[in-house]
């Protein structure tokens, strides 16, 4: 288990509430009195069926969901930011440099080709081209994607490719906080081994990640323990 | 002289002395003056209608109405000749409402109208050369709105301008306008010099003479005074420079004047002749020969128009 | 430079109570807000929002009727944009600012070629040298994917996209420190949109530019923008981070803009 580090994440009484204003007002409250906290080489994995709200609280630490009460904090450049206060300029800078994020779909521009992809987040926080380049080939044949890909836009590719650009794009620097929203749903046993090494070499190197795995052979080899998001329900 | 000897044609003038009323003249004399107190700026007048169409020299005929006396001597040149009947129309104009004396001899003018020329003769202080004048915004062409042709001009954006010169070297490799050649007037104000050659352009330097610009269908007097600075547009990698010919002129040799190419058959035979021409006659005159010397060409026929 | 390092910096423009009234109709009402160098703010809003009344007022092409648009200039330091004399002001847009419209009519000068059109900024700022001025053009026309070869024809001899990109390169060309864009993709095709788009934001972000881009478009406020203003009636509704703004929208207005997206 974990060592008695610094937390790298806190989360303090976090509610999440849908108001949706143009279905009469309905309210869709999803969890609320939520703590949580995961400390480097930590793996906190969230447990419960679908519909609990694993994915809200996944998109409300991140900032891309605004919570209702409660905060989220990041040690971010040595400090405790609050994402759920941030100014956005504040949240950008905790995603570029703090806080990564793995979805299950993979959401970029269209027509950019992989290998420029995977090379972005290494060039928005000021590495050269060459060095980025040449990090996003190893990490690219690390996941065993075909070279002759590298070159196209991933929209035409298969869900387990697209999956593996996506994790090439998170992993292919070291964030202290990882999000993983189902990172390896759609790939063979192959590369979900591949994936679970490289979550493991994260971890050790003392990341500190909070995700979602509904392979029980995956969970079951980087959760470090599993938190209950059904605990938190609001009581209907 | 008396009076009565200078003005034949008093009683039977059916019009203003110098044709436009009193109060015309003034409106436009004031332009003039405002146009010389702030040297290449456009001052708007109230244009009137004139005896001939817009584009037959309106503007210059108008600044010439407003100053001229029965005193003056006139001359009228279109082209740099003053045989062209453009030029023999309107001397004979100003003869008629002005009861002026006329003359093709430069130095001898005290008014010199024109189209598209300097005299080749240097002017002298005292003398004044009204120029005729089409379009008087070198803007125009890249900026259709007045608006912001006048606002660039009130705050010296003059960037614009620079887009033309710069279309003119990537089309042609060099700057290839040659006529209506833009100045800038005591580094202040963006002139067009009326469409003169641009061999013409070093002239309106520091030259001493008064140089006004009439633009009757635009509505505009504009005005260089005597020894005002005029420099002419470059780049620094393309500096401004003039037309040069390798020909000399056939009628009198001269190698420093403005040549017209004349053709003269069907064979493609042609010669060069000097575009002003009573510079040319008076070099011939002078005892100056070209190698076409004697040609007929060197006797016009609008000689017998006096 | 971090966000954080930027917030301690001043901001690039400061907006306060920027109201603008046509008669007794509002044009936009009550916006404030600030950018940082380096930020990308979207307005959206469907027509007649105020979107373009707002982008008037902050490019200073409309005097809003009340409130201030306060810019961090080069000559003249943090300025009120209106307080400006006419001839600073329109030197601010021209050295500080660019302006890519919609229409590349509104853009470009339509009679000289696109090589001419890209170059002419530079000369506005005073640049007397061709060859320079010729190959920097020529460098700009490479980096927005246009063919140099033909850097002398006219625009009206470009499609759509090409005469955008054209558009792009005058207003990036002499190094604005904020750059407004006004539907920049509004009457492209979708395939040349998404390349045109990706072009802008790899040059906004290599460039470190700050961009206010208006659109109604959900999908290029979302590729384009790091953060939202949501504008409704004149007045914004909603503001925030782009992605917090599109997935979990707070105002019923934003909730109604964002699931009338049609998706495919």
């Amino acid at each position: 288990m974990s060592e008695p580090s610094k937390p790298l994440i806190i989360v303090e009484d976090l509610a999440k509430t849908f108001t949706l204003h143009n279905a009469g007002g309905t309210v869709i409250p999803v969890f609320e009195h939520l703590f949580l906290e995961a400390s480097p080489g930590e793996c906190v994995v969230l447990s419960g069926d679908s519909g609990v709200g694993k994915s809200t609280l996944m998109r409300s630490l991140f900032g891309n969901y605004v919570p209702t009460r409660g905060s989220v904090r990041v040690l971010h450049k040595g400090a405790y930011v609050d994402i759920t206060g941030a100014s956005p300029q504040v949240i950008l800078d905790i995603r570029r440099r703090t806080l990564g994020y793995v979805s299950q779909f993979l959401r970029v521009i269209p027509r950019i080709p992989t290998l420029r992809l995977v090379m972005e987040p290494l060039l928005e926080n000021g590495v050269s081209i060459e060095e980025a380049e040449a990090r996003a080939r190893a990490l690219l044949s690390d996941l065993r994607l075909p070279e002759r890909l590298w070159t196209l836009p991933p929209s035409t590719f298969s869900g387990g490719e697209q999956q593996r650009v996506n994790i090439a794009r998170s992993f292919i620097r070291r964030y202290p906080v990882l999000l993983l929203d189902e990172p390896t749903a759609s790939l063979d046993a192959e590369n979900r081994a591949i994936v679970v090494q490289l979550i493991r070499d994260a971890l050790s190197e003392g990341a500190a990640m909070i995700g979602i795995f509904h392979d029980e052979d995956v969970r079951d080899a980087v959760a470090t323990r599993l938190f209950p998001v059904l605990a938190y329900k609001v009581a209907a | 002289m008396s009076a009565a000897a200078t003005r034949p044609n008093e009683a039977e003038r059916y019009y203003n002395y110098a044709y436009l009323d009193e109060q015309t003249k003034r409106m436009i004399r004031r332009a003039i003056l405002k146009a010389l107190a702030i040297p290449g700026y456009q001052a708007p007048f109230g244009s009137r209608e004139m005896p001939v169409p817009y584009g037959w020299g309106t503007g210059g005929i108008q600044l010439t109405a407003a100053i001229i006396g029965p005193d003056d001597v006139y001359k009228c040149i279109d082209q740099g000749a003053d045989d062209t009947t453009n030029a023999v129309s309107i001397r004979k104009f100003f003869a008629r409402v002005a009861d002026v004396a006329t003359t093709e001899d430069t130095a001898e003018a005290t008014i010199i109208q024109t189209r598209h020329r300097i005299p080749e003769q240097p002017l002298k202080a005292g003398q004044v050369l009204v120029f005729q004048v089409p379009q008087p915004e070198p803007l125009r062409g890249l900026e259709a709105r007045e608006t912001e042709t006048r606002a660039m001009h009130a705050y010296e954006e003059y960037g614009l301008q620079y887009v033309s010169l710069y279309e003119n070297i990537s089309a042609f490799g060099r700057i290839a306008a040659t006529a209506g050649y833009p100045v800038m007037v005591e580094e202040r104000y963006l002139m067009s010099p009326s469409p003169i050659p641009k061999f013409d352009n070093p002239k309106m330097d520091d030259n001493e003479a008064i140089l006004l610009f009439g633009a009757g269908r635009e509505k505009r007097i504009y005005a260089i005074p005597p020894h005002t600075r005029v420099r002419s547009l470059d780049f620094e990698d393309y500096p401004f420079e003039v037309q040069t010919w390798e020909e000399n002129c056939a009628l009198c040799g001269a190698e420093d004047s403005y040549l017209d190419e004349v053709v003269l058959d069907d064979a493609g035979n042609r010669m060069f002749v000097c575009s002003d021409s009573h510079h040319c006659g008076q070099r011939r005159a002078e005892g100056h020969v070209g190698p076409m010397a004697g040609h007929q060409l060197a006797n016009p026929v609008a000689e017998d128009g006096q | 430079m971090s966000a954080v390092e930027r917030l301690a910096s001043e901001p690039l423009l400061r907006v306060a109570d920027l109201s603008r009234w046509y008669g007794s109709i509002v044009g936009c009402r009550d916006v404030s807000f600030e950018m940082h160098p380096g930020e990308v703010l979207g307005i959206v809003g469907e027509s007649g929002s105020g979107k373009t009344t707002l982008l008037k007022c902050l490019s200073g092409h409309l005097e809003p009727t009340s409130g201030k648009v306060e810019f961090d200039t080069r000559r003249h330091g943090m300025s009120d944009i209106y307080g400006l004399s006419e001839p600073d002001r329109r030197r601010m847009q021209r050295e500080d600012w660019g302006f890519v419209h919609q229409n590349p009519r509104d853009g470009l000068r339509m009679r000289v070629s696109g090589g001419a059109n890209v170059a002419e900024p530079l000369m506005n700022l005073g640049r007397r040298h061709y060859g320079e001025m010729r190959s920097a053009t020529i460098a700009w026309l490479e980096r927005v994917e246009l063919d140099t070869s033909r850097i002398d024809d006219k625009p009206r001899n470009f499609s759509g996209g090409m005469q955008q990109r054209i558009q792009v390169a005058r207003n990036l060309i002499h190094g604005p420190k904020l750059v407004f864009m006004d539907e920049p993709t509004g009457g492209l095709d979708v395939s040349v949109q998404a390349r045109l788009l990706d072009l802008m934001r790899e040059l906004v972000r290599d460039l470190g530019l700050a961009v206010i881009i208006v659109t109604h478009d959900m999908a290029v406020a979302r590729l384009m923008a790091d953060r939202l203003l949501v504008m409704r009636r004149g007045e914004v509704v909603e503001t925030g981070l782009t992605d917090q703004v599109l997935d979990d929208p707070q105002h019923a207005y934003t909730q109604l803009l964002v699931s009338s997206v049609l998706q495919i």
